[in-house]
């Protein structure tokens, strides 16, 4: 297993790493206790997810970098996370749609590596698997709750659909990291996960009343290190403590 | 110290760290603890995490070794995530518990990963009548849950 396995499994692992990182943003600040330790929760869980498999990569790229030099002392450029986990969290649906888009697709990701020829990743994917469809029940109850509610709520989940949609489809687009990742029995080919992802995402819109865009042009780079503008201002955040303080420890 | 006597003896130790969330249950009870394997010289301790992001974890693991490190000089606690944890593994005298300190154990699934289940019943007053406020709690592991007969929130072990 070589560089691509490598960068393959940052893709998995720092979309789960930025989307934690986001959703952490929320503790405090939530509509109501009950969400906010729920999107604790699901934050804790992801982390995890990402703890997991960045550690996996450090050890199969075998330069001696563990998850924490893996998460602390990377700039946005070496990320190879999904454009839609470093999206502004918006409002709490924006919040909860672009929860239902990762989801669905993690549920799936998951699924799918619990085959993994690699032992480790499929023993993360097992346990991964079962998070993930408790998440993605509870995005898409806020999805249809939301785009099903009132006419502020309806109009707030359509206007955040419109902006999140493009990002929805970088995840499954192939190029040759993951088809070598793929032909390794390492991770699944994006690609063959959309169907079931399509089928899924669609069936909540349709619940929550709110018409499934056309297909765009998907935003993408992210998963080859071309970032939008959030994702450095994420990262500074994140990392400030442990480069001010290099070794620290408690 | 024989072989089987050492690994009866590390058991009985284990039965005594409790979870740090859950204190009226122990590892053991809570399934977390899942193997133990003495050569005559080390001891070797397998756990498992309950979910992939338990903040408990680092915490369980160091009170298993100190608990441990009290009878055996050559302790290793291993962490494995295969086969995933299940609430199946937590047993029966662990539910008698969790329910007495007022926290509802996982109910049955019907199907695996997709049904999680609910309370059988209020852990305060016996009642079914009971509904969900919110599916995530106080731990990675519990959802909110009410009784509509005595009116009482109580803690439920998502069956997982």
């Amino acid at each position: 297993m070589g560089d691509h396995a490598v960068e393959a499994l940052l893709r998995v692992g720092d979309s789960c790493l930025v989307l934690a990182q986001r959703l952490t943003a929320w503790c405090g600040h939530a509509p109501a206790l009950e969400e906010d330790i729920a999107l604790a929760n699901v934050a804790l869980d992801i982390l995890g997810q990402a703890r997991g498999v960045l550690t996996r990569a450090g050890e199969l790229e075998g330069a001696g970098r563990d998850e924490d030099a893996l998460a602390y002392l990377r700039d946005a450029p070496d990320y190879r996370n999904l454009l839609l986990v470093e999206q502004p969290n918006g409002d709490f649906g924006q919040t909860m749609l672009r929860q239902l888009l990762f989801d669905a697709w993690a549920v799936e990701l998951w699924s799918a590596m619990t085959a993994s020829t690699d032992p480790v990743l499929a023993g993360i994917a097992g346990k991964a698997v079962k998070e993930s469809a408790y998440h993605v029940r509870h995005s898409a109850s806020w999805v249809v709750r939301l785009g099903d509610g009132t006419d502020e709520s309806h109009r707030r989940m359509a206007a955040a659909l419109e902006l999140l949609w493009p990002y929805a489809g970088e995840a499954f687009l192939d190029d040759e990291v993951d088809i070598a990742a793929a032909e390794s029995g390492l991770l699944p080919l994006p690609s063959s996960l959309l169907s079931p992802y399509r089928h899924r995402v669609e069936t909540v819109l349709e619940q929550a009343t709110l018409a499934v865009p056309p297909d765009p042009w998907w935003q993408r780079g992210g998963r080859q290190g071309s970032h939008s503008e959030h994702l450095s201002y994420l990262l500074a955040e994140m990392q400030v403590v442990h480069r001010a303080h290099p070794g620290a420890t408690w | 110290m024989t072989v089987a006597s050492a690994v009866e003896l590390a058991w009985d130790l284990l039965a005594q760290v409790p979870d740090p969330e859950m204190p009226t249950v122990s590892v053991v009870e809570l399934g977390i603890a899942r193997e133990v394997d003495y050569d005559g010289r080390r001891l070797v301790v397998t756990i498992t995490p309950t979910y992939s992001g338990c903040p408990a974890m680092r915490e369980i693991e160091d009170d298993v070794r100190s608990r441990l490190a009290e009878r055996f000089d050559d302790v290793e606690v291993r962490t494995v995530l295969s086969p995933p944890w299940t609430t199946d593994w937590i047993t029966p005298a662990g539910r008698t518990k969790l329910a007495g300190s007022g926290i509802a154990p996982p109910g049955t699934r019907l199907l695996p990963m997709l049904v999680e289940g609910r309370p059988a019943a209020c852990p305060h007053c016996g009642s079914k009548a009971v509904e969900e406020l919110s599916g995530f709690g106080s731990t990675a592991c519990k959802a909110l849950w009410r009784c509509t007969s005595c009116r009482e929130p109580f803690d439920y072990v998502k069956a997982h």
